[in-house]
C-alpha cells in the first residue's frame, strides 16, 4: 500500500518535472522576438480589453497601429488624452485629441415611487427581455426598465443601483467604453463631459400631458429651465430639456425653479 | 488490415464529435470559417498523435510496471497540457498567421476532452504503439471531417433568411444533430461489409 503511495507520488512528480523542464527549455529556444515598439505600445494601452476602439482588445489595437492599420490613435476612451499622448509619443507623431473626457449616464430618475406602471412584469430580470413585453412595464417607454442589463456588460463595475435603489453610474470609474449604451434597449444611457454640473434626468420625447400621468419626475418641456437660466446651454427639443455642456454659464437657477425636479446636480 | 479498420472505426464509425460527443467547445466554437477550422482541425489532429503515441509509453513503461494505472487520467493530462503548450510556441514559431488564427482555441485544446478521450479510449482498447498512434490520428482526421463540414455548412447559414430566435449558435447545434443522425449510418455492419 504505502510503496503504491510511494511510486505513485514518485511518478507523478518526476513526470511533471520533466514536462516542465522540457518547456523552459522549448520556451528559450522557440521564442519570439517582440519588437520593442510593440512591447511599449502594449504597455501604454490602459489595459481594460474593452474593445471600445473596435478592436478585439488592447494588445490587437496596438498590433493595428504597430502594422499601420489603425491610422487614428485616439480610438482608446478609457485613456482618454493621457493614452493617446503616450502611444503618439511611442510612435513619433503629434496627436490632436478632444480635451474632455466623456462618461456615460443614465438620463433618468423615475423610479418605482416616481413612474407609474401599466402591468406587473414577472419575467425573466433583463431589460432587453421585459422590453419585449411592450417596452417595459412602465407607462414611459422611454425611461430605465431598470433591470440592470448595463450592470453585467460594465468591465469596471461602475453602474449599481444608488441609494434610491435606482440605476446610477459611478463617472470616476466610468471608461467610456460605450457597452451599457448598446445594451440598453430604450437608450437611456447617454454620454455626458466627466465635469457636467447638472444633468437632465429624463430620456421622453411624450408631450408635458402626457409625460405627468406617466412620470412624476419626467421633463414636461416647460422651458422654465431656458427662462432661468438664458445661459445655461439648456435646448428644449420634442419636449425634452437637455444640457449643451459647452455653455458653461449658470445653471443652477433653472434646475432649482424646473417643476418636475428632474434636473439633478452631480 | 488492423490499421484500415482503426482508421476506418475512429473517423466514421465512432467518430469523436459526431457519435460521441467530445470536443463540442472547439467544434462549435472554431467552426465560424473554414479557413481557421482547417487549422484548428490539423491542430488537434497534430496533438492527438502526438498525444495517443505518448500516453501509449507513459501507460506501458510507468504506469503497469509501477501498478499504478488508476493515475492514468492525470498523468494523461499532464502530457497531455504540456504538449499542446509545446504545440502552440512550434506554432507562434513557425505560423504567425495561423497562431493569430486559431486564437483563444490553440490553449483550450488543453481541456479538449476529445484528446484525453483518444487517449483513454486507444490505452483501454489494448492497442501497441503503432495501433494508438494510429488511432489518434485517425481521430483528428474524424474531427477535422466534422468541423470541416460544419464550417462549410455554417458560412452558407450566415447568408440563409433563419428565424432571429435561432440565428447563429442554436441553428449550428441543430445542424450539428442533424450531421450526428448522418453519421449513425456508419457502424460496425458497415466494416464487416468493407473487411469482410
Amino acid at each position: 500500500m504505502l510503496i503504491t503511495i510511494f511510486y505513485a507520488f514518485i511518478s507523478v512528480a518526476s513526470l511533471g518535472a520533466v514536462f516542465g523542464i522540457g518547456l523552459a527549455i522549448a520556451a528559450r529556444y522557440l521564442h519570439v522576438k517582440k519588437d520593442e515598439k510593440l512591447v511599449s505600445l502594449e504597455e501604454a494601452m490602459p489595459g481594460y480589453n474593452c474593445g471600445a476602439c473596435g478592436f478585439a482588445g488592447c494588445s490587437s489595437y496596438a498590433e493595428a497601429i504597430f502594422e499601420g492599420n489603425a491610422e487614428d490613435l485616439t480610438l482608446c476612451a478609457p485613456g482618454a488624452a493621457e493614452t493617446a499622448h503616450k502611444l503618439a509619443d511611442i510612435m513619433g507623431v503629434t496627436v490632436e485629441v478632444p480635451a474632455e473626457k466623456m462618461v456615460a449616464q443614465v438620463h433618468c430618475r423615475g423610479g418605482k415611487e416616481n413612474a407609474s406602471v401599466a402591468f406587473d412584469y414577472k419575467g425573466i430580470s433583463d431589460c432587453n427581455a421585459a422590453s419585449i413585453y411592450f417596452q417595459g412595464e412602465k407607462v414611459c417607454k422611454y425611461g430605465c426598465l431598470g433591470y440592470g442589463s448595463c450592470m453585467k456588460v460594465c468591465p469596471v463595475d461602475a453602474i449599481y443601483y444608488d441609494n434610491e435603489g435606482l440605476v446610477w453610474i459611478d463617472r470616476d470609474k466610468c471608461i467610456a467604453c460605450g457597452k451599457c449604451i448598446d445594451v440598453c434597449p430604450t437608450g437611456v444611457i447617454k454620454m455626458i463631459p466627466y465635469s457636467a454640473d447638472y444633468i437632465v434626468a429624463c430620456n421622453s420625447n411624450d408631450k408635458g400631458a402626457v409625460v405627468r400621468k406617466a412620470c412624476k419626475v419626467g421633463c414636461i418641456g416647460c422651458k422654465m429651465c431656458d427662462k432661468q437660466s438664458p445661459e445655461g446651454g439648456y435646448i428644449i427639443e420634442d419636449f425634452l430639456a437637455t444640457i449643451d455642456y459647452s455653455k458653461d454659464g449658470d445653471r443652477a437657477a433653472g434646475a432649482e425653479k424646473c417643476p418636475a425636479k428632474c434636473i439633478k446636480k452631480l | 488490415m488492423t490499421y484500415i479498420s482503426i482508421i476506418i472505426t475512429y473517423v466514421f464509425i465512432s467518430n469523436l464529435i459526431l457519435t460521441q460527443f467530445l470536443g463540442m467547445c472547439p467544434f462549435i466554437g472554431v467552426s465560424k470559417n473554414v479557413e481557421s477550422a482547417v487549422g484548428m482541425g490539423f491542430a488537434v489532429t497534430f496533438v492527438m498523435a502526438i498525444a495517443s503515441l505518448t500516453t501509449w509509453a507513459i501507460q506501458y513503461f510507468v504506469l503497469v510496471p509501477l501498478h499504478i494505472e488508476f493515475l492514468q487520467t492525470i498523468t494523461f493530462i499532464l502530457v497531455i497540457a504540456s504538449l499542446v503548450q509545446f504545440v502552440e510556441m512550434v506554432i507562434q514559431k513557425v505560423a504567425p498567421p495561423l497562431y493569430k488564427a486559431l486564437g483563444i482555441f490553440l490553449p483550450l485544446i488543453t481541456t479538449n476532452c476529445a484528446v484525453l478521450g483518444i487517449a483513454l479510449i486507444v490505452v483501454r482498447s489494448g492497442y501497441n504503439a503503432m495501433e494508438s498512434f494510429l488511432g489518434g490520428v485517425a481521430a483528428g482526421l474524424g474531427f477535422l471531417l466534422a468541423i470541416l463540414i460544419m464550417s462549410t455548412i455554417r458560412e452558407r447559414l450566415d447568408t440563409e433568411r433563419i428565424p432571429r430566435a435561432i440565428k447563429g449558435i442554436p441553428i449550428a447545434f441543430i445542424a450539428a444533430g442533424l450531421m450526428a443522425l448522418a453519421f449513425m449510418a456508419f457502424d460496425k455492419a458497415l466494416l464487416k461489409n468493407l473487411l469482410g
